[in-house]
């Protein structure tokens, strides 16, 4: 029975990771030998079409460079990746265009990751132009079409990154990132730098195109309240390892692995309960 | 007499289309012993106004007043030299890039024992005691050690507890922190919330925290002021806030937390603005 219920699930499965490992060689220095630093240390996990992973970690703990390896930016060590049940070749050079196209990356910091000094409706149009033959009318028109789609207008084509607030940014660079028809999205952080108000826009919109382009999201992200609003599931990573593996419900009702709860005990809690507890602990210690 | 009381606070800058108001008309007090939060996005002003208390904006900025009292006296009033005596001794001020903030050319120990320096007089040795112990305070490991450090061999919780020494150095008065954990890990905010709160409660300082993010307002403040674009939008204990937000922008900020979903879709506060003549925070671009 097991069997076949895992069978049906690699049929649909957009994104499956083999004992990925990565490491960086820190170079000698003077009386300094050559260090290794084991960023990632094998993780495995398999990701359904049109669902979302969330990957929680702290700052160090390997979950960008998953990120970066799962979007070719960096080579793998060792292990296998398999996208859309094709095994890639990450080598430099042997990756397809296609390969290319399947999976795209909306990064943390839209202030950063805009070029300045290129117009928004040029940001749009060069993935189109290098990877595919459309004429510069066609590109331009796909471009205002993708605007829209993501709550910008066309009147926004001629315009520059410093023209738009941070929520506007993240909005244009998830365009550009969906401009290749993607089926794959790696998201790293991409509501951490934007406000409480904008948050909630830019998440509501990735759900909605989530929906219509039948997206899969790899979500990384620290803060544990977004990621139980949008993950499917949930893997937790600490010092290169996934520590705690499995669906939204599992990994926030039944933690597993001591780090897991030191995050959750470590994240501020907004309820009205906690807050009444808190209030009452004070009075009570200033009163002693 | 409280500690710190601002009546009226308007900072405007220059700009090519004229004067922008950047805080508008907002009065805070706040007495000693307690944790006022100031919440609101960016833009809000929330930085600003402390700044401007601070006496760190730019000569650009014009900042008016009807009164700024720290202890009963008018900061607006003293002078340049007086002023730099209590800015960093009676008033300090965290920052949010604890990385930035810091001097990159020089060691985090020279940083901290020039405040004591300055504002205390302390000798060479007396310096280099009182920063290992400020250091061993705010939980930095081999404090010796981390003197000679500099910036960029520290990580970024690291940074923020150098950041948090040098500003209780002359155990202040009036603590301002400004986001202090935003740039943090959630276990790293967790430590230094925690490390901030205790000293707040050992030395009974007046504490300030600039912030956000609603689950640091929670874990940490008596009252809480709410401000958006340069007003005040409400002022209230941090129960009645979180329990009963009186104005529309309160309610529509409580409703954008994930936490407080229903359903698939999160509440934007721009459709809590909806006909309000507030215009909504995306819509000025």
């Amino acid at each position: 029975m097991m069997e076949t219920k895992s069978d049906i699930m690699t049929d649909n499965t957009m994104l499956e990771v083999r004992d990925i490992k990565r490491d960086y060689e820190l170079p000698a220095g003077f009386m300094k030998p050559k260090k290794t630093v084991h960023a990632v240390k094998g993780v495995s996990f398999k990701l359904e079409r049109g669902k979302t992973l969330a990957i929680v970690g702290e700052s160090g703990c390997g979950k960008s460079t998953l990120a970066r390896m799962i979007t070719f930016i960096d080579e793998p060590t060792a292990g296998e990746l398999l996208i859309d049940g094709k095994k890639v070749d990450t080598r430099p050079g042997h990756l397809s265009h296609e390969m290319r196209q399947k999976v795209q990356i909306i990064f943390q910091n839209p202030y950063g990751s805009l070029n300045p000094r290129q117009k928004i409706g040029d940001v749009l149009g060069e993935p189109l132009a290098i990877n595919t033959k459309m004429s510069a009318a066609e590109r331009r028109e796909r471009a205002a079409e993708m605007l829209i789609k993501v709550g910008l207008g066309p009147e926004h084509y001629n315009r520059y990154p410093h023209m738009f607030s941070g929520g506007q940014r993240q909005r244009i660079a998830i365009a550009r990132a969906l401009m290749l028809n993607p089926k794959l999205l790696v998201l790293d952080e991409p509501v951490s730098a934007l406000d409480l108000s904008v948050q909630a826009q830019v998440l509501n919109l990735l759900a909605d195109l989530q929906d219509e382009f039948d997206l899969t999201y790899v979500f990384i992200s620290h803060d544990l309240s977004v990621v139980r609003y949008i993950a499917d599931e949930v893997m937790v990573m600490y010092f290169g390892e996934a520590v705690e593996y499995g669906t939204r419900d599992e990994v926030f009702s039944d933690p597993k692995h001591d780090y897991t709860r030191t995050l959750f005990k470590a994240t501020p809690r907004a309820d009205v309960e906690s807050i009444r507890e808190r209030v009452a602990r004070k009075k009570a210690a200033s009163a002693a | 007499m409280a500690l710190l009381q601002i009546d009226n606070l308007t900072v405007e800058f220059e700009t090519s289309t004229g004067w922008f108001r950047a805080v508008d008309g907002v009065s805070i007090t706040v007495e000693k012993g307690e944790v006022l939060a100031i919440v609101g996005e960016s833009g809000s002003g929330k930085s600003v106004s402390m700044l401007a208390v601070m006496g760190l904006l730019p000569w650009t900025a014009k900042i008016t007043a009807d009164r700024i009292l720290f202890e009963g006296k008018d900061i607006q009033k003293l002078s340049p030299a007086e002023r730099r005596k209590l800015i960093g001794k009676d008033i300090a001020m965290i920052f949010q890039e604890p990385v930035a903030s810091l001097n990159p050319c020089f060691t985090v120990g020279y940083q901290i024992e020039e405040v004591l320096r300055i504002h205390l007089g302390l000798d060479k040795k007396a310096r280099r005691e009182r920063a290992i112990e400020l250091f061993r305070l705010v939980g930095l490991p081999d404090p010796e050690e981390r003197l000679n450090s500099f910036p960029h061999q520290m990580s970024g919780g690291q940074c923020q507890r150098v950041m948090i020494a040098i500003a209780i150095a002359c155990d202040p008065k009036l603590l301002i922190a400004d986001e202090p954990t935003t740039a943090l890990d959630v276990t790293i905010q967790k430590q230094i919330l925690d490390l901030i709160m205790s000293l707040q409660a050992k030395n009974g300082m007046g504490l300030i925290m600039i912030t956000h993010d609603m689950g640091v307002v929670a874990e940490t403040a008596d009252r809480v002021v709410v401000q958006y674009k340069g007003r005040k939008m409400e002022e209230a204990d941090v129960l009645s806030l979180f329990e009963s937000p009186k104005s529309n922008y309160t309610k529509a900020l409580l409703a954008a937390l994930p936490e407080n979903a229903t359903g698939d879709r999160l509440t934007t506060v721009s459709a809590f603005f909806d006909g309000n003549p507030e215009p909504a925070p995306e819509a000025h671009a």
